[in-house]
C-alpha cells in the first residue's frame, strides 16, 4: 500500500539509514527522500486517511486534504533544494537532525487529530534545536537553550489546551475551531509561539542566526510556515489573527531596519512576512486561504534562497555582520544575483514569485471591506522592499567595499540556489501550477495594468526613499533589545534575587542549626546533670536576689564536675525524661 | 591558485551616474501613465489621483525609516549588552 504511507515514515526511516552509509551514499540519500517524498504526495488523494487506535483515542495519523497537499508540495521541494545546498557537510548529525525535523513538520501538516499533531509538534521543537547546537559555538548554545525552552513552553501551552478540549467536546479531532473557550485560545497561542508572533517573536531571531550555515537555511522554512498552517486550519476567521499579523508585519519591519546582521535581519523578514499570512488566516474567507497557503509555499522558496545566499556569503567569509561586508558582488556575482532574485521575490515585485501569492491575501481583505488591514498591510508591503529586498542585497553585495575577495561558493550550493531562484521567476510568471493546487478554486488575477502598474510605483518610490535616506540607514555595531529581553537579563535578574534572599536565609538556617545549636548541646551534655545545676542555681539567684553564697556554689559545681562525682546515671535519666515529653507531646497531638 | 575574476563596475562614478539617471527615468515613466488611466479603486477615489501609490510607498518608507530611528535610541544596546 504504497499510496498510504505516511511521508514522515519515509523521512524518518531515511534518518534511522544515515548513521550507517558512508558520505557518498548520505549526500544521495537525504537527495532521493525528498524526491520521493514528493512522489508519495502527489500520490495521495485528498480524503485518504489512516486511522489508529491509542489509550481508547481514534488518532488520524495520515488526513489528506488540498491544504495540508500545498503544505507537503513545498516541504518536499524545498527539502530536496537545502540538501542539495548541504551537500559538502562530512558529517552525519546535522542531515540527521534535518531529516527527522522536516518528517516531523510533514507529519505535522498531515495528522488529522490534536494528539498526532502535538507529538509532531515536539519532535520538530527538539529537532532542530540540534541544528542550533550544531555551530559548536558558545553563543550558539546558550541561543539553542533559550530557544528548546520557549518551545517546549509553547507546546505546553499546547498541551494544555488539547487536553482542556478533550475533556470539553470529547473530541481529538482538529478542525476549525468555532467557539473561544480557554481551550482553544490555548492552543491558539501555543500554536502563535511557533508562529513568531509578539511577544513570543525574540526566539526567532535569536536561534535562527546562530545555527549553522545550512542548519538556518533549514529552519526558515517548517517551524513557522507549520504554524502557519494550523492557524489556517484551526483559526481560520478569528479577527483576533488580523492584528496578530498585522503587529507581526510591521514589527519585523522595524527590527529588520535596525538590524546589522544579515541573516538576523533576514529572520525579522520572516516574521514580517508570516504577519501577512496569520492576517489571511485572520480574515478566513477562501481566497484569504487561497492566498495564505499560496504565500507560505512561494515564502518558503524565496526565504530560503534567501537564506542560502547569505550562509553563501558566511560560508565563504566566515562574517555575517553587514559592517564587515559589502562590495561582495565583485567576486560572488551568481550569488548576489540568487539573492537579489530573492530579494525581489520577497518584496513581491512583479514577475517574481510573491507577487503572485501576497496581493491574494490583500485582495481578500479588501474584498471584506477591511480597510485598516489592507493599509497596514500596504505599508508593510513598501517596508519589506526597504528592509529585504534592498537592504540586504545593499549592504551584503554593494555599498562599502571592505576588501573582502571570498569567491563563489561550491558549486552544489550554486544548484540549490540555481533551482529556487528559477522557481521564484517561474512562479512569478506563470503562477498557475500554484493556483491548481491550492484548497479552493481561485478567482484571482495578479497581473492587471492598473493593480501592477502600482504595485510598481510603490516598490520604486520605496527604493527611492531608501537611497534619499541612506545615510540614517547606515549599520552600527549594535543589537536590539526585544522580549527575549525578559528571560535573558530579565531572568538573570530573578535567578541573582533568589539568590540573594534564598540562600541568605539558607545560610542563616546553617549557621544556626548546623553550626550553633549543635555546639551548644555538645557542650551541655558533657556535663549534663552538672549543668543543669549550675545553670538552675543562677537561674534561681536571679530571681530571688540571693547572690551572697554565689561564688562558692558555683566554684563547688565546678569542682564536682571536674572530679566527674555526678553519677553516669544522671544523663540517662534526662534522656529519659526527655523522651517522655516527647512521647506526650505526640500522644496530646 | 587560480586568479579570481574581479568586477568593479558599481566602483565607477560614471556608472553609478548613469544608474542614478536611468532610475529616475523609470520613476517618471511609472507615474505617467497615471494620467491617462482610468484605475479601479478599492476604498476611496483618491486612490485615482494620479501617482497616488508613489507618494504612498514614498511617504510610508520615510515615516518606517523615521519611526525606526527613533525606536533605535530606545532599543539599540552594545554587542555584548547580554555577555
Amino acid at each position: 500500500m504504497t499510496d498510504f504511507l505516511p511521508p514522515f515514515l519515509l523521512f524518518f526511516a531515511g534518518a534511522l539509514l544515515l548513521p550507517f552509509l558512508p558520505r557518498v551514499g548520505r549526500n544521495l540519500l537525504i537527495l532521493l527522500v525528498p524526491a520521493l517524498g514528493f512522489v508519495l504526495i502527489a500520490f495521495m488523494e485528498p480524503g485518504q486517511s489512516w486511522h489508529y487506535r491509542l489509550f481508547g483515542l481514534d488518532l488520524t495519523l495520515l488526513r489528506v486534504d488540498k491544504l495540508s497537499k500545498v503544505f507537503g508540495y513545498v516541504y518536499v521541494i524545498n527539502a530536496f533544494c537545502c540538501f542539495l545546498f548541504a551537500q559538502h557537510l562530512k558529517k552525519a548529525d546535522e542531515h540527521f537532525a534535518a531529516l527527522v525535523y522536516i518528517g516531523a513538520s510533514l507529519g505535522a501538516v498531515f495528522a488529522g487529530d490534536l494528539i498526532s499533531l502535538y507529538l509532531f509538534w515536539e519532535v520538530m521543537a527538539v529537532f532542530s534545536t540540534f541544528l542550533i547546537l550544531a555551530r559548536r559555538t558558545e553563543r550558539s548554545w546558550n541561543s539553542a537553550y533559550r530557544y528548546v525552552l520557549m518551545h517546549l513552553f509553547g507546546g505546553l501551552l499546547l498541551l494544555a489546551g488539547i487536553l482542556l478540549q478533550i475533556h470539553d467536546t470529547g473530541s481529538v479531532a482538529f478542525d476549525g475551531f468555532s467557539v473561544q473557550t480557554p481551550a482553544t485560545w490555548l492552543i491558539l497561542i501555543g500554536f502563535l509561539v511557533n508562529a513568531a508572533a509578539p511577544p513570543f517573536s525574540a526566539w526567532l531571531s535569536d536561534a535562527y542566526p546562530e545555527a549553522t550555515v545550512t542548519g538556518g537555511v533549514i529552519m526558515t522554512a517548517y517551524t513557522t510556515k507549520t504554524a502557519v498552517y494550523t492557524l489556517l486550519r484551526g483559526f481560520a476567521g478569528w479577527e483576533v489573527l488580523m492584528v496578530v499579523g498585522c503587529v507581526m508585519a510591521i514589527y519585523g519591519i522595524i527590527y529588520a531596519i535596525l538590524e546589522n546582521d544579515m541573516r538576523r535581519i533576514l529572520a525579522y523578514s520572516i516574521i514580517n512576512q508570516v504577519g501577512f499570512m496569520v492576517c489571511g488566516a485572520g480574515i478566513g474567507t477562501a481566497m484569504a486561504i487561497n492566498g495564505a497557503a499560496a504565500h507560505a509555499f512561494c515564502h518558503i522558496l524565496y526565504k530560503a534562497l534567501l537564506w542560502m545566499s547569505a550562509g553563501a556569503v558566511l560560508y565563504m567569509t566566515g562574517k555575517s555582520k553587514c559592517t564587515d561586508l559589502g562590495g561582495l558582488y565583485k567576486t560572488m556575482p551568481l550569488t548576489m544575483i540568487f539573492g537579489t532574485i530573492g530579494a525581489l521575490a520577497i518584496s513581491s515585485f512583479p514577475a517574481f514569485s510573491g507577487y503572485t501569492s501576497k496581493p491574494m491575501i490583500m485582495a481578500a481583505g479588501v474584498n471584506e471591506g477591511f480597510f485598516w488591514v489592507w493599509l497596514i498591510l500596504e505599508i508593510a508591503s513598501a517596508g519589506v522592499f526597504l528592509h529585504a529586498g534592498i537592504k540586504f542585497p545593499y549592504f551584503v553585495f554593494f555599498a562599502k567595499d571592505n576588501g573582502l575577495r571570498p569567491g563563489e561558493p561550491p558549486k552544489h550550493m550554486l544548484a540549490g540556489m540555481a533551482i529556487l531562484a528559477f522557481l521564484c521567476i517561474f512562479l512569478g510568471v506563470y503562477p498557475q501550477p500554484l493556483y491548481d493546487i491550492l484548497p479552493y478554486g481561485v478567482d484571482f488575477q495578479a497581473y492587471k495594468l492598473d493593480s501592477t502598474l502600482n504595485q510598481l510605483q510603490l516598490l520604486m518610490f520605496s527604493a527611492l526613499a531608501f537611497f534619499l535616506l541612506l545615510p540614517m540607514l547606515k549599520r552600527t555595531e549594535t543589537i536590539s533589545l526585544d522580549s527575549d529581553w525578559l528571560y535573558r537579563l530579565g531572568g538573570r535578574q530573578l535567578f541573582r534575587f533568589c539568590r540573594w534572599a534564598f540562600d541568605g536565609l539558607n545560610e542563616q538556617a546553617n549557621r544556626l542549626f548546623a553550626h550553633q545549636l549543635p555546639s551548644l548541646l555538645a557542650r551541655f551534655f558533657v556535663n549534663p546533670l552538672g549543668n543543669v545545676q549550675k545553670y538552675g542555681y543562677r537561674l534561681w539567684v536571679e530571681t530571688s536576689g540571693i547572690a551572697d553564697q554565689q561564688e562558692r556554689v558555683t566554684a563547688e559545681i565546678e569542682s564536682r564536675s571536674r572530679h566527674g562525682a555526678y553519677p553516669v546515671g544522671g544523663g540517662v535519666l534526662l534522656a529519659v525524661m526527655f523522651l517522655a515529653v516527647v512521647s506526650l507531646l505526640l500522644y496530646i497531638k | 591558485m587560480k586568479e579570481k575574476k574581479v568586477y568593479d563596475w558599481f566602483d565607477h562614478p560614471q556608472n553609478i551616474r548613469k544608474l542614478r539617471y536611468g532610475f529616475y527615468t523609470v520613476l517618471v515613466l511609472l507615474v505617467l501613465p497615471d494620467f491617462f488611466l482610468h484605475k479601479h479603486t478599492y476604498f476611496s477615489a483618491v486612490e485615482s489621483v494620479p501617482g497616488f501609490f508613489a507618494l504612498f510607498g514614498f511617504i510610508s518608507c520615510v515615516v518606517i525609516i523615521l519611526v525606526s530611528k527613533l525606536l533605535g535610541y530606545l532599543l539599540k544596546r552594545r554587542e555584548d549588552y547580554y555577555d
